[in-house]
């Protein structure tokens, strides 16, 4: 396209005035992503306002905040109920914990294989199905807790019943490691190469160079990747509920069948009265996972950008 | 405090004459991939002095540097024939390991590159990859010292060994990864283009610093700058296409150069 000069002032100012399509373009292309930007917000508070509003009246006249933490019994259907969660908190606190044992050796490892180890191809494959892993539905895990790990530990460990904190655990554990995986990963591949460079040609080993300093700078990116982790494991609910058995006791070991909070919810919303006391704690219950949840990502989140300031 | 026999120059040049070669090259050819990177390079590198290895860009002269701690091994693609002796022994050879290669052929890089760790623990981090056993917190310090000392930078920094080494100039840093090297009591230390990321002030530090450790060390250093071969070395090597083109004392080859090409090069008509 050919453009004529602009010889007077007039024309000039036209021109100048003139919104191309790339302009209008550019305008619906800013609106839209920040549309998208701000419904993020709009969503979180959204939830908040709708699961605190559930909750509230119950929470604010009925509840006793020590008998919902400390109490040990959980009984909304029967006279007096009680609401006690602290089967649940400790049901999900050992879960959680026999998850992270499973999933953070097994995602270093992955994560440092895949990062430092693997190259081109095979690296490329294994980036591949790591993600897939992750992509596998939640009631797939929960099915292969019920008809693979329960009768595995039943003869293992010749415990009665194979649904249990243990089974939950590695469930919940295999669950969070992709993903973990490709969180530590990324933290590894962070880390500057000079600095490999650097250790190698001081005679460091593959290893050493990995322990001496890849790890350690790697650490608040790894930390990250564990709190995200724990999120993943404190949230998951379907599998949990297929695996854990799902008693209402505190466990004592991990072959005790164990009740989360995620599962309780689950298992008891569709048959609470909407409304009902039973129906607004359980909501009580939904509060206190997004505010545990909440903690552990603005913790995760603080942990990197800390180290990305200094 | 540590006392450092000071050479006089003179005095460097009958020594490099006397003692064995610090590196001879032999029929070396490296290809990265397909691509050749070095032909049939034949090199002896007298010890005790400076050579300075200039040429182009992607003449080769940096990969044959990076082949004398075999650091050129990280990328996995790399294909390397013929032999390299450092003080007579081949550290291609079967018995040798990279590791230990490493210990006696130091490498300064082109961005300083000190670890993200306090200055202390920089300057011992390769003594501790190679000792045979723990060193006494006492025995440390006088390393720390020591190599802190030779390179100039002890008395700038004594008063905070503890801070991380990332927050240095870059001047520090340089001679910081230079002093990092010595605690391991290399012959060679290599040196890829090590004052092309300071200014002119913190190069010209360096440089002396460089030619203070001549005689201590025999060093091999990559350069792009004419004027700093020039100055800071005892021999030149011109290389052009993955080959040798002339290897003089440098005053001989900057007043009379044997090749064309090199004329051609150290007057600047291309490169």
């Amino acid at each position: 396209m050919t453009r004529t000069p602009t010889s007077t002032h007039d024309s000039l100012a036209r021109e100048l005035a003139r919104r191309d399509a790339a302009w209008w373009r550019d305008l619906a292309a800013r609106l839209a992503v920040s549309i998208g930007g701000v419904s993020t917000i709009l969503f979180i508070v959204a939830i908040f306002a709708f699961i605190g509003s559930q909750g509230f009246e119950f929470a604010w006249n009925r509840l006793s905040w020590s008998e919902l933490f400390f109490g040990t019994r959980w009984e909304p259907t029967v006279s007096p109920p009680t609401y006690g969660a602290w089967a649940m908190i400790a049901g999900t606190a050992w879960i959680t914990a026999v998850a992270m044992l499973v999933a953070v050796p097994l995602s270093f490892c992955a994560a440092v294989y895949i990062g430092e180890f693997a190259t081109g191809r095979r690296r490329e494959w294994l980036k591949i199905l790591v993600e897939l892993l992750a992509a596998i539905p939640s009631v797939v895990w929960g099915v292969i807790g019920l008809q693979v790990f329960n009768p595995m530990i039943q003869s293992v460990f010749g415990v009665q019943i194979g649904l249990n904190v243990l089974n939950a655990g590695l469930i919940l554990g295999l669950m969070a490691a992709p993903i973990m995986t490709t969180l530590a990963e990324d933290a590894l591949k962070a880390v500057p190469d000079s600095y490999r460079e650097a250790a190698e040609a001081l005679g460091a080993t593959r290893w050493q160079v990995i322990y001496k300093v890849v790890l350690p700078h790697a650490r608040p990116g790894l930390s990250a990747a564990v709190l995200l982790g724990i999120g993943r494991a404190f949230g998951e609910t379907i599998a949990v509920l297929m695996a854990s058995g799902h008693t209402l006791m505190a466990p004592g070991s991990v072959f005790d069948s164990a009740a989360t909070l995620t599962a309780t919810i689950a298992a008891e919303l569709g048959e609470a009265a909407v409304d009902s006391d039973h129906y607004q704690a359980l909501f009580v219950l939904g509060l206190v996972l997004f505010f545990i949840t909440f903690a552990i990502n603005l913790l995760a989140d603080r942990i990197v950008r800390g180290r990305r300031r200094s | 405090m540590v006392d450092l026999p000071k050479r006089r120059p003179d005095e460097v040049l009958v020594h490099a004459k006397e003692a064995p070669p610090a590196i001879e090259v032999a029929r070396l050819n490296l290809w990265y991939g397909k691509f050749q990177a070095l032909h049939d390079v034949d090199l002896t590198i007298k010890s005790g002095i400076v050579t300075a290895l200039i040429g182009p860009s992607g003449c080769g002269k940096s990969t044959l540097l990076r082949s004398c701690n075999r650091i050129n091994e990280r990328l996995g693609y790399v294909t390397t024939t013929g032999t390299i002796k450092v003080l007579g022994e081949d550290i291609y050879g079967e018995q040798a390991s990279r590791i230990q290669v490493r210990a006696h052929v130091g490498m300064v890089f082109q961005r300083p590159n000190p670890l993200p760790l306090s200055i202390r623990d920089n300057v011992l981090f390769g003594h501790r990859l190679h000792a045979t056993r723990h060193s006494s917190r006492a025995d440390e310090d006088g390393m720390v010292e020591q190599a802190l000392r030779e390179v100039l930078l002890w008395d700038r920094v004594k008063d905070r060994l503890q801070h991380k080494a990332t927050g240095l100039s870059l001047e520090e840093q340089q001679k910081l990864c230079i002093a990092r090297l010595l605690p391991t009591k290399p012959t060679v230390l290599l040196m890829d283009e090590p004052c092309s990321a300071l200014d002119p002030e913190a190069t010209s530090a360096v440089e002396d610093l460089i030619w203070d450790l001549r005689g201590h060390y025999s060093i091999l250093i990559v350069t792009h700058n004419m004027a700093q071969a020039r100055r800071a070395s005892d021999e030149c090597v011109f290389m052009l296409m993955g080959r040798v083109v002339e290897h003089s004392a440098t005053e001989a080859m900057f007043v009379s150069p044997q090749q064309q090409q090199t004329s051609d090069y150290i007057e600047g008509r291309f490169g």
